[in-house]
């Protein structure tokens, strides 16, 4: 294992792209930094700006105003980087599959612009903070 | 040649380049962690900042297309050697009372000269939040840098009276003193402990990288290395400001014994004090920050200094 790979798996920052998302998953995400689980003691960080992220956490369907900008925040994010689809709807739309508005599920999307991309599915209505962590954690493991 | 190798020394290993870095780093873990534990929380582990600029080493590096790419990548480069030397020039007072008359002059243009390069850095990046950013960095600038000054002014005539004549300018005179056992030396202790703060860029000054409102501001665009180069900048300034503080105001750090670990325990008071005051303040706004330092901070040391030229003229040290 090389020493990027090595100090990339103990400093995630993460950066929270919603693409139609209820909210409901966002505030689970917020959940995580508070003092119950507080992900700061593994080194993960939320930043303000894709270009300092090592994962984009991505919420809701990709509607058809959001998939452009989703593509162009994932071409921002300095590689290496993991893709989180958290929620259902993010994994494989929802109950929002086959409605007007949505060109997702998440993978689809990025997948356009990068075949190889690494992407990680944490299901749940909303997923639990407990959930996503495990998530994260499996994630790096392959890396 | 070996005096040149010894000034290389200086300058790369100890104290300046390496000594600062390690130093800065675990600074930077306190800074987190005392703030973790104020908010009930773990916090990170000890080694966390050196994790960060190692994995910040090993990414990838975009420079975004309309930057203006030399000044985009010189910039980091420029606040980093204006904070190295900074920090060589204080050790080396500290540590061997080598100076030269005026440091403190010196010194005070060297502490802008990373505000000055993330100025140059962001505005070349290119990007309508790293204007904003920019904008509101050189206020931030220009209201602070006067109160700071006014500062040391304060400082200057407190130990003009104490010091041999013709040395007033020089560190080593002035931290021989602790000018904040005074009303007028805590006045303006108070005042530029604030400015540090601004210059730092922590909470309720850090207007210009606010997180989630411009989205990391002045360097949003900034990735890979180069984003490493400015936290490693950061890591250093919190070693040299508030050493500057310490040696301006509190009586300097000693050389041995049981003074050098006095003067440590001066550094981190200092550095507690900075923690408490991020810690418990909301951010301010533009115009608040400007009235803060030119009304409030202004008035203050305006007194402060009519407090200290009485003092002088009188003979009474307490003032």
């Amino acid at each position: 294992m090389s020493w990027k790979i090595w100090s990339l798996k103990k400093s995630v920052w993460v950066f929270h792209v919603n693409t139609g998302a209820c909210n409901n998953c966002d505030i689970e995400i917020v959940n995580l930094l508070t003092p119950k689980y507080d992900v700061e003691r593994f080194g993960i960080r939320l930043v303000g700006s894709p270009r300092h992220a090592d994962a984009l956490l991505v919420t809701g369907v990709v509607t058809a105003q959001a998939a452009g900008r989703l593509r162009e925040v994932y071409r921002q994010t300095s590689k290496p980087c993991v893709v989180f689809c958290v929620g259902a709807c993010a994994n494989h739309t929802g109950i929002f599959n086959g409605a007007y508005h949505v060109v997702g599920p998440v993978d689809k999307i990025i997948r356009e612009v990068d075949p190889k991309a690494i992407i990680a599915y944490v299901p749940g209505c909303p997923p639990k903070p407990e959930a996503m962590i495990s998530g994260v954690v499996k994630a790096l493991s392959v890396l | 040649m070996t005096e040149a190798l010894q000034n290389l020394f200086w300058i790369l290993i100890f104290p300046g380049f390496l000594f600062t870095i390690v130093l800065g780093l675990a600074a930077c873990w306190i800074v987190r962690k005392v703030s973790a534990l104020v908010q009930w929380r773990v916090g990170p582990p000890l080694f966390q900042p050196f994790y960060d600029v190692m994995k910040l080493m090993g990414k990838e590096t975009l420079i975004p297309q309309d930057a203006q790419r030399t000044v985009f990548i010189g910039a980091p480069l420029v606040g980093l050697a204006g904070v190295l030397l900074l920090s060589t020039m204080l050790w080396r007072i500290t540590l061997a009372e080598s100076d030269f008359v005026g440091d403190v002059i010196v010194a005070i243009y060297l502490m802008i000269l990373p505000s000055l390069a993330l100025i140059l850095g962001s505005s070349a990046s290119a990007n309508p939040h790293a204007t904003i950013g920019t904008s509101r960095e050189m206020k931030l600038v220009m209201g602070y840098e006067l109160p700071l000054v006014l500062a040391f002014v304060v400082v200057i005539i407190k130990t003009a009276s104490l010091v041999e004549p013709g040395r007033q300018l020089s560190l080593v005179a002035i931290a021989q003193n602790a000018p904040v056992l005074s009303i007028s030396g805590m006045l303006a202790f108070l005042a530029s402990l604030l400015c540090i703060q601004a210059k730092l860029g922590f909470v309720p000054f850090d207007i210009a990288e606010s997180e989630t409102e411009v989205a990391s501001g002045i360097i949003i665009e900034y990735s890979g290395p180069l984003l490493a180069i400015w936290k490693i900048m950061q890591a250093m300034m919190l070693v040299a400001l508030p050493l500057f503080l310490v040696m301006v105001f509190l009586g300097g750090i000693g050389r041995s014994g049981w003074s050098l670990v006095w003067g440590i325990g001066k550094y981190v008071l200092v550095l507690v004090l900075i923690i408490l005051i991020k810690n418990t303040n909301p951010r301010l706004r533009i115009d608040q920050a400007m009235k803060f330092f030119w009304v409030y901070c202004g008035i203050a040391l305006v007194a402060a200094i009519i407090l200290a030229s009485i003092g002088n003229y009188y003979g009474i040290n307490w003032l």
